[in-house]
């Protein structure tokens, strides 16, 4: 066949530019759709019909009425007084008080115990293995039943032991000492935040001189500065207090200091141990999967051993963990609602009292399902940035 | 961080000159290599040895290991001293079976060895084929056969007189075997180039994995009888179940999803090259080099997913925790409750650990 043979005119199609592909997609796509409105709409219309049979009014202005539920232990202030949406809103403070806190323990201890792992110490490196091989093949409400089990059997305040002087472990749960927060702490506390907002812009402008000639420029008088200095200053101005409080028995309870009731201790407990597993093994797997040749290079440069972890193989270990890390810290979050098995009141267990009392079934699972969606994006988000931040730049 | 300069990775001193006794060699390298390391290791011994000798003291010195039936005085009188395994044969038959009539009880223990027998064939990679899902299908109607019973002169036991070992088992294996269809279906469709098709993937699965197991549970056991039609009850433990595959789906569709991204380009050039459907494409040429590709996670996804299945604890349904929790209400036995978990946290380790010796194994011999 000539190329120059002039070709055919294309043979008109029924519909136009729709090729046969593109109509079998079309096709699949409407039927899919069309069985999810199907379905939708048929849940739809059955929760409509049982609603008004039974009487349910929808909608989120129950909110606005009397809670009535009593919450042990929360961080906000409460009382049965309040309404149904502060009482969330107390739900979601202690969901965040386990979350935020358990995330942080989480991280610690996971990264000793993964560190431990590639210990050159085999009585160490075995014992790090051991407690991540039991702890991760048990269902973690059975550690956590376990751990408040635990916690209901420990003595009466009376006969509270005491680890350290000023710690108390009973029944009650665990009592520390602490600083009693007020305004004028907080205040020391913002200039302190500050500061560091403060540092962070003074050593990215350090880091770019560097760039710049060379030289390197130390940050930490800016950072002693900024951050301990410049806070203990306003601390000293203002005259505020530090005075530690401890704790003391009086009559059958403590006075003064701080107190995680049992249920959080148990949830926090339960949270952290079984977490701290998987953390520890994406940070030996992080560790690992940094090159031997990286060290033996930094090495051969003599290198102190703490810039040499700083600056060479904690950035690319990073690289490998960060992503895993995230889905941990949002299981940890999720896992979170396992409070409702031991009484803890989160942001769970306040949604199903509210269920039970109020049969707003499809406002309360809504507004868990609101709150956990929100914590998860915003754990995403910010994880996904710094991972961006600390990705491999490549050119 | 002292342990980070011990760590095996960094060049230490040249390695010491082979002498003496290997014994020896070997604790002056593993134990004792340096002074903090020597210090540590004696530490650890110390520590060591005494929460293996307290555990001994009170797990099997100062035990007691069987009473007279229901009589938990000999178990009081040691309380705090030692463990009271005297629970254990007392109640293992309510642990393991729940609310099964007793005499009926090896139906479903029959049912559970069935289920661990079907476990292990499927690990067997030269069963690998499709004879494999045709044992499933019979296994699991046998399974089915033996707990309701009802024909072949079993009588008939309904559904909420089922409880323990069983139902965990059931649980487990019924969301992976609903589950994992459903999953591949979501990663295709994740993938696809249709936008409609793809939207409703996506919405599924980040709908799923955003919100807690406990939520769906919940939504299964309370907004369930809301969304059917007046008059059409569905059981209990089926609502669980539907709760728990459709949670499955969408944990299984994003490691499924990865196996397809692994599977190079030029597959589906080729597979298309032969003018093959899209459906032959998938079954003949991706799916198998993808699911192949992603073995080991999918076991780690199975090992979460079989922990995960005692949540169903919250909304009452008798699996091995909620019994092992029932079974100790008895105000007898309240105070021995840590003896319980601690037998029911062996049930549980074993099957996780077992899978994931079987994980482990499978990621050394994989290779391509």
């Amino acid at each position: 066949m000539t190329s120059d043979a002039p070709r055919p005119p294309p043979r008109r199609r029924f519909f136009g530019a729709f090729g046969r592909r593109e109509l079998k997609g079309l096709f699949w796509q409407v039927l899919v759709v069309g069985i999810a409105v199907a379905v939708v709409a048929f849940l739809w219309s059955n929760t409509v019909t049982n609603l008004s049979a039974r009487r349910i009014t929808t909608g989120f202005a129950f909110l606005g009425r009397e809670a009535g539920m009593p919450i042990a232990d929360s961080l906000l202030a409460y009382s049965p007084r309040d309404t149904y949406l502060w009482a969330f809103v107390v739900g979601v403070a202690n969901t965040l008080r386990v979350a935020v806190i358990g995330i942080v323990l989480a991280t610690i201890l996971g990264t000793l115990i993964g560190i431990s792992r590639l210990s050159a110490n085999w009585l160490l490196s075995r014992l790090a293995a051991v407690y991540v091989e039991t702890l991760r093949d048990i269902p973690l409400l059975l550690q956590l039943l376990f751990w408040y089990v635990l916690m209901q059997a420990l003595p009466a305040a009376r006969a509270a032991w005491r680890p350290v002087e000023g710690v108390f472990l009973s029944n009650r749960g665990l009592i520390l000492p602490a600083i009693p927060f007020g305004p004028p702490q907080l205040a020391v506390l913002g200039t302190a935040v500050l500061g560091c907002a403060v540092f962070y812009v003074v050593r990215r402008w350090l880091v770019a001189q560097q760039m710049r000639d060379g030289r390197p420029r130390p940050a930490w008088p800016f950072a002693v500065a900024l951050v301990i200095a410049l806070p203990a200053l306003v601390s000293v101005l203002l005259g505020v207090s530090w005075r530690i409080e401890w704790p003391q028995l009086r009559g059958f309870n403590f006075v003064g200091g701080l107190t995680l009731a049992p249920e959080y201790f148990a949830l926090l407990i339960a949270l952290v141990t079984y977490t701290s597993a998987f953390i520890a093994e994406i940070v030996r797997s992080g560790i690992q999967s940094v090159p031997r040749g990286q060290w033996d290079a930094a090495n051969a440069l003599g290198l102190r051993r703490s810039f040499m972890l700083r600056q060479i193989i904690l950035p690319q270990a990073l690289r490998v963990i960060v992503p895993p890390m995230t889905s941990q810290y949002l299981n940890l979050t999720k896992n979170s609602s396992l409070a409702v098995a031991i009484g803890y009141q989160d942001v769970v267990s306040i949604a199903n009292t509210t269920l039970n009392q109020t049969g707003q079934a499809i406002e309360a699972i809504a507004l868990i399902m609101a709150v956990f969606l929100t914590i998860s994006l915003g754990i995403s988000f910010f994880m996904n940035w710094y991972n961006a931040r600390i990705a491999l730049v490549e050119r | 961080m002292t342990a980070i300069s011990d760590m095996p990775d960094v060049p230490r001193a040249a390695r010491r000159p082979q002498v003496g006794n290997p014994m020896v060699r070997w604790l002056r390298a593993n134990l004792f290599s340096s002074i903090p390391n020597g210090i540590l290791t004696i530490v650890l011994l110390a520590v060591l040895a005494k929460g293996v000798i307290s555990f001994v003291q009170w797990g099997i010195a100062s035990a007691v290991w069987l009473t007279p039936v229901n009589d938990s005085s000999a178990c009081r009188a040691v309380r705090g001293i030692g463990a009271c395994w005297a629970v254990i044969p007392e109640k293992y038959r309510f642990i393991l079976f729940g609310t099964y009539p007793f005499d009926e009880q090896w139906r479903p223990a029959l049912s559970v060895v069935l289920f661990i027998a079907l476990f292990y064939l499927s690990t067997r990679r030269a069963l690998w084929r499709r004879e494999l899902v045709f044992i499933w299908i019979g296994a699991l109607a046998l399974i089915s056969v033996l707990m309701w019973g009802g024909v072949l002169g079993l009588s008939f036991v309904s559904q909420d007189r089922w409880g323990g070992l069983p139902v965990t088992l059931i649980l487990a294996t019924f969301g992976l075997a609903f589950g994992f269809p459903l999953g591949i279906l979501v990663a295709l469709g994740r993938r696809s180039k249709l936008p409609a098709i793809r939207s409703l993937s996506v919405l599924y699965v980040e709908l799923i994995r955003g919100v807690p197991l406990v939520s769906l549970l919940f939504m299964a056991s309370v907004m369930f009888p809301l969304f059917m039609p007046s008059g059409f009850n569905i059981d209990k433990l089926l609502r669980a179940q539907i709760a728990i595959i459709l949670f499955a789906g969408a944990y299984l569709a994003e490691v499924i999803r990865g196996g397809l991204q692994a599977v190079p380009r030029g597959q589906y050039e080729a597979a298309d090259a032969l003018g093959l459907s899209y459906w032959r494409k998938n079954r003949l040429i991706i799916l198998p080099q993808a699911i192949r590709h992603v073995i080991p996670p999918l076991v780690n996804t199975f090992i979460a997913f079989f922990k995960d299945t005692s949540l169903v604890l919250i909304i009452g349904i008798f699996d091995l925790l909620t019994t092992a929790k029932t079974a100790i209400i008895d105000p007898a036995w309240q105070q021995f409750s840590v003896e319980v978990y601690i037998f029911v946290a062996a049930i549980y380790f074993v099957f996780c650990f077992a899978m994931s010796r079987y994980s482990r194994s499978l990621e050394a011999t994989s290779g391509r």
